[in-house]
């Protein structure tokens, strides 16, 4: 099924699998316009962190810097109208799924204005209307729920499907393997992305897991899967891209598992004892956003000097969405008890 | 005698009974290198090595699950769930599996299971992260529920729970960890302070305040500003032990103040000061003046937003608003 592609010019990813190079197809807007995403992710995080060094977040906040392609690829792989699923490092796929700046922004400050209404914070970020059906504070809490909704999709017909974002921690999870094969047997329309970015907090995949790949995994489930190099935005897009017709042919799930590292401390407090400078660097050399515009430089479909109005767009969008966010006000106490129920 | 935070206290119970039992084990998650997400085993890696402080994957529901059967095998584990709200994801094994373990094998069979886990808000980390579940566990029997309030009792009561062979859910408070406040002179040697027992952290004849974690705290902040201001005298009383409840303590307070306030920080409804509250009204309705009361957390999740989570859990003056209503006065 997956060798035989028709394309002129197959694209063959890290793992030797050779699939369709939809990349190629796509018009440079878009191209540009994923770059575009990236820079807001990257500058969105930036500005957390510097909100957190000054002490206006209350709560703890899960960056996503280093991480970026897998969330833009992924996410500009499926339409509009199909759902995703998130987990506490969040705010990338939320971002890349074409959430408002000011308004996340404002969650993260607690403020009325804000996703949640100040209710959820980073880690609760929600936008069902676009078809973000959550961030999660709990490591695996959200892979049910992204079955869930691909049943619906099957039930309903409604040609949607869905991409259910999780890190490497939550694949051991015992909700995994219980969606997982749900899906398989029922043949849901649903891309479970597992996120490997070596960690799930301070415990490395080589001491939480006794398989080279993640994706290794399909075979208990009888269902396709690979490993991608998640900081490279185009096999991350073609791999995605790959999978989302065979799932709304009603041949899904798919399991994928994505490459990729996460550059700052696991959350708001972290020494980062259990990993080296060392390591850091060799992974910040492969900066998928450095990686992503060289390409498009290469292939001239942008400037040096676009891509850097580009980002300085990205920047001052996301000034003023920390802007929004500060002068928001706060949620009344009498709200507290609003939304418990429907 | 030197002075030790709650957290410290905390780990110096499970060193001194790893070094004494060498079936006395640890396992949870980020524990080793790491030291716990808060902390509390920070070094221990270093003292009894990674058999006995196993590092695990995220997968709670398996942590307890394996901590379960190896304490019915003769090990006696202490496992931490890193935050009391994944307790959740365990639970079949700690209400179906651990609790019942002994009473449907006809009393042939013992699970000394500890399992530790850092509950309460206040932090900012919002629903999933931040709740106070111990009336879920409280409800169980064959569980013995345990909830510290200060370093010394956290000591003597881990101690005490290590040693009893049932399975005890200890149940930390995240902003006791490290708080300056509740620094406490905490022998040296081990000892240890019975489950089932309450505690009065202060004396007086007004009124009585039984409190749980943190909120013990509170109770006592209140109660000395009552004091001072007001020359109103709290008794405030530690629940300590939720299961079993030592309700003795409360009923000899109020023969002498007729009142009684509870306090907890879950949300009111269903919370585990209904029970307390049922038994002095069945046991001490003749020494009471008034029905007994709750302040407690309302009936919500616990919201992120500052201003949101302090409407949601009860401070002290919440706490000192709620004493001088039961006394009629203002
Ligand atoms: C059920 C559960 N257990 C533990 C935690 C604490 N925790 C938060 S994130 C995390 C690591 C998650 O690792 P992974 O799934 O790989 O995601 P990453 O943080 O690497 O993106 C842990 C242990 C949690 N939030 N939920
Ligand atoms: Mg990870």
């Amino acid at each position: 099924m997956c060798n035989d592609s028709k394309a002129k010019k197959p694209y063959i990813n890290i793992d030797g699998y050779r699939m369709e190079d939809k990349f190629s197809e796509l018009d440079d807007s878009i191209k540009i316009e994923m770059l575009r995403k990236m820079y807001e992710i990257r500058h969105f995080e930036n500005e957390t962190e510097q909100f957190i060094i000054r002490g206006m977040i209350h709560g703890t906040c899960h960056l996503y810097i280093g991480e970026e392609a897998t969330a833009v690829g992924a996410i500009y792989a499926i339409n509009d109208d199909d759902y995703i699923t998130s987990t506490h490092r969040g705010h990338g796929h939320c971002i890349a799924k074409g959430a408002d700046l000011n308004i996340m922004m404002a969650e993260l400050l607690g403020k009325k204005t804000g996703y949640c209404k100040g209710k959820g914070g980073s880690m609760h970020i929600a936008d069902v209307g676009s078809g973000n059906l959550g961030a999660n504070g709990v490591v695996g809490g959200s892979i049910g729920i992204a079955t869930g909704a691909a049943l619906t999709c099957k039930m309903k017909k409604n040609g949607k499907i869905v991409v259910c974002f999780f890190g490497d921690g939550a694949a051991n999870q015992g909700i995994f393997h219980g969606s997982i094969n749900m899906a398989s047997i029922w043949d849901l329309p649903i891309i479970y992305l597992c996120e490997n970015n070596v960690y799930g907090m301070s415990t490395s995949v080589k001491e939480a897991f006794n398989i080279e790949k993640i994706s290794d995994r399909k075979c208990a489930y009888g269902i396709e899967g690979l490993t991608i190099d998640g900081n490279n935005l185009v096999e991350v897009f073609n791999a995605v891209s790959h999978f989302t017709g065979e799932c709304r042919a009603g041949r899904g799930p798919v399991l994928i598992e994505s490459l990729t590292y996460r550059w700052m401390g696991h959350s708001k407090s972290d020494a980062q004892v259990y990993r080296t400078k060392e390591e850091i660097k060799q992974w910040v050399e492969r900066d998928p956003i450095e990686r992503y515009k060289k390409i498009l430089i290469d292939q001239k479909i942008l400037t040096e000097k676009e891509d850097r109005d580009l980002e300085k767009e990205a920047i001052s969008q996301i000034e003023e969405a920390a802007k929004f966010a500060r002068e928001s006000p706060f949620p009344e106490p009498s709200e507290v008890e609003d939304d418990v129920y429907a | 005698m030197r002075e030790l935070t709650y957290l410290e206290a905390i780990r110096e119970a499970m060193q001194q009974k790893m070094r004494e039992d060498s079936n006395v084990y640890l396992i949870g998650e980020d524990i080793a290198e790491y030291g716990g997400a808060f902390g509390v085993t920070v070094g221990m890696l270093e003292e009894f090595g990674k058999e006995r402080i196993i590092n695990t994957p995220i997968s709670e529901e398996a942590i307890i699950g394996v901590a379960t059967g190896s304490a019915v095998t003769g090990m006696r584990p202490i496992a931490e769930i890193m935050f009391s709200d994944f307790i959740t994801i365990a639970m079949d094994q700690i209400a179906n599996q651990a609790a019942k373990i002994r009473y449907m094998f006809g009393g042939k069979a013992k699970v000394p299971l500890v399992i530790r886990t850092a509950g309460g808000g206040g932090t900012g980390a919002a629903a999933q992260h931040s709740q106070s579940l111990e009336a879920l566990v409280a409800h169980i029997p064959g569980l013995k529920v345990v909830m510290p309030s200060c370093p010394y009792d956290a000591k003597g009561l881990l101690v005490s729970s290590i040693n009893d062979d049932n399975p005890v859910i200890f149940i930390e408070h995240k902003l006791l960890y490290n708080n300056k406040k509740c620094i406490q002179n905490v022998p040296r040697q081990m000892y240890e302070i019975p489950l089932g027992k309450g505690d009065v952290k202060r004396e007086g004849s007004d009124i009585s305040v039984a409190a749980t974690s943190y909120m013990v705290q509170k109770s006592l902040e209140a109660a000395e500003k009552l004091s001072q201001e007001k020359g109103i005298e709290c008794e405030v009383i530690d629940i300590r032990t939720l299961r079993p409840l030592d309700i003795d303590i409360i009923l000899d307070s109020i023969k002498k103040t007729g009142r009684l306030l509870c306090v907890e920080e879950a949300p009111i409804f269903g919370g585990f000061m209904g029970e307390v509250s049922a038994q002095v009204s069945e046991k001490g309705f003749n020494w009471l003046d008034a029905p007994v009361v709750r302040v407690a957390g309302r009936n919500c999740p616990v919201p992120y937003s500052l201003v949101l989570e302090q409407e949601m859990i009860p401070g002290a003056s919440r706490i000192e608003k709620g004493i001088l209503n039961l006394l009629n006065k203002t």
